[in-house]
């Protein structure tokens, strides 16, 4: 159901719970006070190991013997992607800015605001039962989702990168809905941003369902309703000619944790790594992921982002999957798309306007 | 005598032997991997090879869209219905023939919706069945169409959906997949064969050989079919070493269909 984010997702707690932090700034406070002091000591020594997550402990191993990866997993977290470049290189929170920083961000995600101006609230389509961003940064208190560099943002762009993107940008203002393809590959219902590779949090639908078995890992995202099926055995990647929305990956086990490496990933002039941060993906696009098992309720999730064409260096982003007993989801975004009616509609509608007031004058 | 005795002792051992291997050949043991706890396992690519999807009945060849010559034709195809006939209510039948009438604009499968179950398993794209320790994901080519099957405690369906809710259990050998809550937007096949919202499926996946599925599917749906009936064909195992579901993101190929007289320069 397109444009139904939260609808069907039945879950009023949670609904309900961030209604309760956006209008309680008090209570937050308090459970942050309440529950991080424990979280804040250990975090720093995990961030010193970049590539294995220190507090790696004894967890369940599937029949086969691998680390049990197998379950549903949310990464619905407010940590932002990028880090607020007046902390410079902090890389945890205390629990008083952790408290400040979800007081402000979610009010600026509040949906349901009503100080905006016309244009900007008319915007804000979906209230705030819609979404489920969720309502707490990350287990790792982290400032950021970039780990590396050490200044918690993604590198910039090369030269041909930033001239491609300003290109594209001035394309975009010119024709925003000539054609569907004028239009996000979310709003087409092709790729978003929690699909991966690298996994990233967006609005809703934050959720991923594994299932493992010897040769293979498949990791369903319910954004998007798409399963990446990993091969264990180490066959090749597919040929250069073919190149697929999230990739061709392979993966192996290096001990306890998975390691998933993507190739091929199809790139257009819209195919950014979600709304967050404006980046062009490029043919030499590589990934590589990492998923731990760190607790009976967490998967420690990294992404090493390779692409020379766009980046002038490599980044690496990190969080924590949580456990979660909800099923997934089918999120039938394609079948019920009236959005892109909408928007190609309304634009016609507008021209076919603009052409009357024009032709009177 | 003696000899005449031994040769007769030495075909019976050696009958006998043959009989031990051919029922030791058809016990559950031979028939297809087992996971580690003694289940068959199902983790595979597999494939129907049938036209199915054309027409689940028996069906003669015919003419597609005119300007797609023999490409968008429709190959003949012995049916996978039990019996051949499809027991439908008379409004229903009536509703089926105007499906079919209008087949070339109102299948789902030309704006590459969600096929629904079971229609999925028979188009003509390979389909991978993981098989975790905790649950059974069946994930399909064809516009990537994904179902978790739950193989814990049955679980009610939070909604209704494209590919329905399913939960699994093992009665012997065979996975029986319980499917409900769809919603009334999936076809059967290319003719026009339809269902209701209440509609109810019944799956059971059982090994036949290393690399043969039997499949079978139970149809319930007393809105649109007098009484249940029953589909069933063999699925085939993929057994080339680079067999691999590729991305069949089919909505971008529907956009012109759907959306091309919305462009700024219509295209139709």
């Amino acid at each position: 159901m397109s444009g139904k984010p939260d609808e069907e997702r039945g879950r009023p707690m949670t609904n309900k719970w961030a209604r309760v932090v956006v209008r309680s700034a008090l209570l937050l406070g308090a459970a942050v006070v309440l529950f991080s002091p424990a979280r804040a000591q250990t975090s720093p020594n995990a961030a010193k190991a970049k590539t294995s997550p220190a507090g790696v402990v004894q967890t369940s191993r599937t029949p086969q013997g691998q680390s049990d990866l197998e379950g549903v997993w949310s990464i619905a977290f407010l940590t932002p992607l990028q880090r607020d470049p007046q902390l410079g290189n902090k890389q945890f929170f205390t629990p008083e800015e952790a408290a400040a920083y979800l007081k402000k961000r979610s009010q600026e995600l509040d949906a349901d605001r009503r100080d905006l101006p016309p244009d900007a609230d008319t915007a804000l389509a979906y209230n705030q039962a819609w979404y489920d961003r969720g309502t707490k940064l990350g287990r790792n208190m982290r400032t950021s989702l970039v780990i590396d560099p050490p200044d918690g943002r993604i590198p910039p762009m090369t030269p041909e990168a930033k001239r491609r993107f300003e290109n594209t940008h001035a394309y975009s203002a010119a024709h925003p809905a000539d054609g569907p393809e004028d239009r996000t590959l979310g709003e087409r219902c092709l790729n978003f941003s929690q699909e991966g590779p690298p996994l990233l949090p967006g609005g809703y639908n934050n959720n991923y369902q594994i299932v493992q078995t010897r040769n293979y890992v498949a990791i369903l995202a319910e954004m998007g309703n798409k399963a990446r099926i990993i091969p264990l055995d180490g066959r090749p990647h597919l040929p250069q000619s073919v190149s697929q929305w999230n990739g061709d990956s392979r993966g192996h086990w290096e001990g306890k944790t998975l390691v998933v490496d993507t190739t091929n990933v199809r790139f257009n002039d819209k195919s950014h790594f979600g709304v967050n941060y404006d980046g062009l993906t490029d043919q030499n696009l590589r990934v590589t992921e990492r998923f731990t098992r760190t607790a009976a309720d967490t998967i420690t999730y990294q992404a090493t982002v390779n692409d020379p064409t766009v980046y002038t260096k490599p980044w690496t982003m990190e969080i924590v999957m949580s456990k979660t007993e909800d099923p997934l989801f089918e999120y039938a975004c394609h079948e019920g798309n009236y959005g892109m009616f909408g928007i190609l509609g309304g634009a016609r509608a507008d021209e076919k306007k603009a052409a009357e007031q024009g032709g009177h004058q | 005598m003696r000899t005449r005795l031994f040769l007769i002792a030495a075909a019976g051992v050696a009958l006998g032997f043959l009989l031990h291997v051919s029922s030791v050949a058809q016990t559950p043991a031979n028939r297809g991997p087992r996971t580690v706890d003694g289940k068959p396992d199902l983790n595979g690519i597999w494939q129907a090879l049938n036209k199915a999807n054309w027409d689940i009945g028996t069906h003669g060849p015919s003419p597609g869209p005119p300007d797609l010559g023999a490409i968008g034709s429709s190959p003949p195809g012995i049916g996978v219905v039990e019996g051949d006939t499809l027991p439908y209510l008379p409004a229903a039948a009536a509703k089926k023939k105007e499906n079919f009438a209008h087949r070339w604009t109102a299948d789902p499968e030309l704006k590459c919706y969600l096929p629904g179950v079971p229609r999925a398993t028979y188009m003509p794209y390979p389909f991978q069945i993981l098989q975790g320790s905790k649950s059974i994901m069946i994930a399909y080519e064809y516009a990537g169409a994904i179902r978790a099957i739950n193989m814990g405690k049955p679980r009610e369906a939070p909604v209704d959906s494209w590919m329905g809710w399913s939960n699994g259990h093992w009665e012997g050998d065979t996975l029986v997949v319980d499917v409900t809550s769809f919603n009334d937007q999936t076809w059967f096949d290319r003719a026009g064969d339809f269902h209701s919202e209440a509609l109810h499926v019944v799956e059971r996946y059982t090994p036949a050989s290393a690399n043969v599925l039997q499949y079978e599917a139970t149809i319930e749906d007393p809105k649109v079919f007098s009484r249940p009936w029953k589909m069933g064909m063999p699925l085939y195992r993929h057994v080339e070493k680079n067999a691999q579901l590729m991305e069949y993101k089919c909505a971008e190929f529907a956009e012109e269909l759907l959306y091309g007289h919305l462009r700024k320069q219509p295209s139709k």
